[in-house]
């Protein structure tokens, strides 16, 4: 995984979008519980988290297709809230692209500008003008004939986002908008939409269960869990520190483990370390990723684990042991194997960087 | 240099098959195409095709003369004018209060919505017969509504106005259920796409809804209008059936027959049906030409 550098979000750019205790329920299942967060003035905010987490409600509470039960949302300093949906001025794109299907790629662009007011519309030349600047914007220069069932999937995405900066908006929305697409194509509109946010310097809000995804292109992270903000930060921040167990097992995969932290020495089994900073006292949970540790031979220190298979997938070396007979995946990169590691070998894991959370 | 004189191989690109007689038939991986054809042909034939030639053929025994003088009775041409003229009409007016009736039973929840829902297929269900009489009694002028347009110097029943009350009345359901499963079917997205980038109400009905069911909306009115057309049982209750005034077509049909004059008829009839099947084919073309807007 990949890191922006963090002097990204510098905390002295002024705010932009200001979310103050929104909670929304469905008769009566809460969908957001008390959520509060900002962004920045063209900052690249990712909403993160399990399908039924409540970041599509709060993307749809931004762009006033949903009502709040309470709460405020403030934009610029401007209640949002009070604003209907059409004078927000927000690009919304949404994850099936919602393109006008008997419009051709150009009036679907167009649209945000032609069904404005006459005194606000611009002339027709100069619509002509910008929907082909953002025709060369989201490079799909020559299919401005087509019809939106006659494009690929990423393409009908690059003209909806097209769609949704056309109306030069205050803010950019983004429901899961590649959520669709395959993994190949996926990859290659990220890095594209980084590189379009960058440019049109726009605030961002994008909403995302993928969390490679999340920490790849977003300024910073929100997670979130049945409703409620677990953490906030930028990705490293959120990767390396993750608050709680979810958050930790969230963002990537997690190997988890039972220990007790007693007078600033963490054990877990037969292996005993210095306790992290700032860890719990009595019983803790351990987390720590798989390829995270250090293998070193029986006779040294470390979880005692027994190699019973092993598996290259790709760059990657996949482990299979077992600690204290309980199964356990651990990942070496390869192609070489880690030294001493061998199926039907004893060897010692030591987790490098355990993250330890108090039980319960 | 040898390969100046060696033939080039035939290379064809790949989108490029090679080139195949057409064929009149495609070839379907669904089993049974024969079968079903045949079946289908015979069935048309005997239901569709063999009464309505026998109509073709009927009239020549008036000769051509005979036809056109038929035609040209001023009693005959303003029955045509009136049937086709008041079926386009009744099946226009259906149009947006049909699109609005099924607007409000699919995109609204309301107590009653079912019981609605279930009494858009009443005209539907009902004798045509009974609509016919209960149409009248509401409408004539001792009956509650009848009495009350007469009041503002109305004349409902016993005038065109009744006909098109009648035929609105029976059109009805073919324009609801024809839109009815599309609406439900438009994406909530896209309307809500449209709210986003700044579409008014009236805007987002115009640009986004009506285009995506006006395929389903023409197929609704030409069913409306096909069987506004053809409607006898309820309209010659409320028509009066005055000569020249409010004698529909289809009734003129029945008084040529009970006088014997089959040919007569049959030239009526004919006249009907191509000016039916006119209408018909010109509303198909317009709907085949708006389903392939954005689906090509």
């Amino acid at each position: 995984m990949s890191f922006r550098p963090t002097e990204n979000t510098s905390s002295a750019s002024k705010l932009a979008l200001e979310i103050k205790g929104i909670s929304k329920a469905y008769g009566r299942f809460p969908a957001l519980k008390d959520v509060s967060l900002q962004a920045h003035d063209k900052e690249f905010l990712a909403l993160l988290g399990p399908s039924g987490s409540g970041k599509t409600t709060l993307l749809r509470v931004l762009a006033g297709l949903e009502e709040p039960d309470a709460g405020e949302v403030r934009f610029g300093g401007e209640d949002f809230l009070s604003l209907p949906v059409r004078e927000r001025k927000v690009g919304m794109v949404f994850q099936h692209y919602a393109l006008f299907r008997h419009m051709t790629v150009v009036q679907n662009i167009a649209f945000g500008l032609t069904v404005r007011k006459r005194a606000e519309k611009p002339s027709k030349s100069e619509i002509k003008d910008r929907v082909e600047h953002l025709l060369q914007l989201v490079q799909l220069e020559g299919l401005d004939k087509r019809f939106p069932s006659q494009l690929s999937g990423g393409q009908r995405q690059r003209v909806a986002l097209a769609l949704a900066l056309a109306i030069e908006p205050r803010m950019l929305l983004l429901d899961e908008p590649f959520g669709a697409l395959d993994a190949q194509v996926r990859r290659e509109l990220r890095r594209w939409l980084r590189e379009l946010h960058d440019r049109a310097g726009v605030t961002t809000v994008f909403v995302t269960h993928d969390q490679e995804e999340a920490l790849d292109l977003a300024d910073r992270v929100a997670i979130l869990k049945d409703g409620e903000l677990v953490q906030l930060g930028t990705p490293n921040e959120v990767y390396e520190h993750p608050k709680t167990p979810f958050v930790f097992d969230f963002l990537g995969q997690a190997c988890r483990m039972a220990g007790v932290v007693e007078g600033g020495r963490l054990r877990v089994a037969d292996w005993e370390s210095e306790a992290p900073k700032g860890a719990p006292q009595g019983p803790v949970e351990v987390f720590f990723r798989p390829d995270e540790v250090a293998f070193a031979p029986a006779d040294g220190t470390g979880l005692a684990a027994e190699v019973f298979g092993i598996s290259q997938r790709g760059p990657d070396v996949r482990i299979d042991c077992r600690i204290g007979g309980e199964p356990m995946e651990l990942q070496a990169h390869g192609p070489s194997l880690p030294p001493g590691v061998a199926t039907g070998l004893s060897v010692r894991i030591k987790p490098l960087r355990p993250k330890v959370y108090a039980t319960g | 240099m040898t390969d100046r004189f060696t033939a080039a191989p035939v290379v064809r690109p790949l989108n490029d098959p090679w080139p195949r007689r057409p064929r009149l038939v495609e070839h379907s991986v669904l089993p049974g195409f024969k079968l079903s054809l045949g079946i289908t042909l015979v069935y048309l034939a005997l239901i569709v095709l063999l009464p309505l030639s026998l109509l073709a053929i009927r009239p020549w025994e008036l000769g051509f003369d005979g036809i056109v003088k038929t035609l040209t009775d001023p009693r005959v041409a303003s029955a045509l004018r009136l049937t086709f003229g008041i079926s386009l009409l009744a099946a226009l007016t259906n149009a947006p209060l049909g699109l609005l009736v099924a607007w409000t039973l699919t995109r609204y929840q309301f107590p009653g919505r079912r019981l609605m829902d279930a009494l858009v297929d009443l005209p539907f269900a009902l004798p045509t017969a009974v609509a016919g009489i209960a149409l009248t009694a509401i409408y004539a002028p001792t009956g509650p509504l009848g009495a009350l347009a007469e009041k503002v110097g109305l004349k409902t029943a016993y005038s065109p106005l009744g006909i098109f009350i009648a035929l609105v009345f029976i059109g009805l359901p073919f324009v609801v259920r024809s839109v009815q499963p599309v609406l439900q079917d438009l994406d909530k997205d896209v309307e809500e796409a449209a709210q986003t980038l700044g579409a008014s109400d009236l805007q987002r009905a115009a640009y986004v809804v009506i285009p995506a069911i006006g395929p389903a909306l023409l197929s609704g009115i030409s069913l409306a209008f096909a069987r506004a057309v053809g409607e006898y049982g309820s309209v010659i209750f409320i028509a009066g059936n005055l000569p020249m005034k409010t004698e529909i077509a289809p009734l003129l049909i029945v008084i040529k027959l009970e006088q014997y004059d089959y040919a007569g008829a049959s030239a009526i009839g004919c006249a009907m049906l191509a000016i039916s099947f006119g209408a018909l084919v010109v509303m198909n073309i317009a709907q085949i030409y708006l389903a392939r807007r954005g689906r090509a």
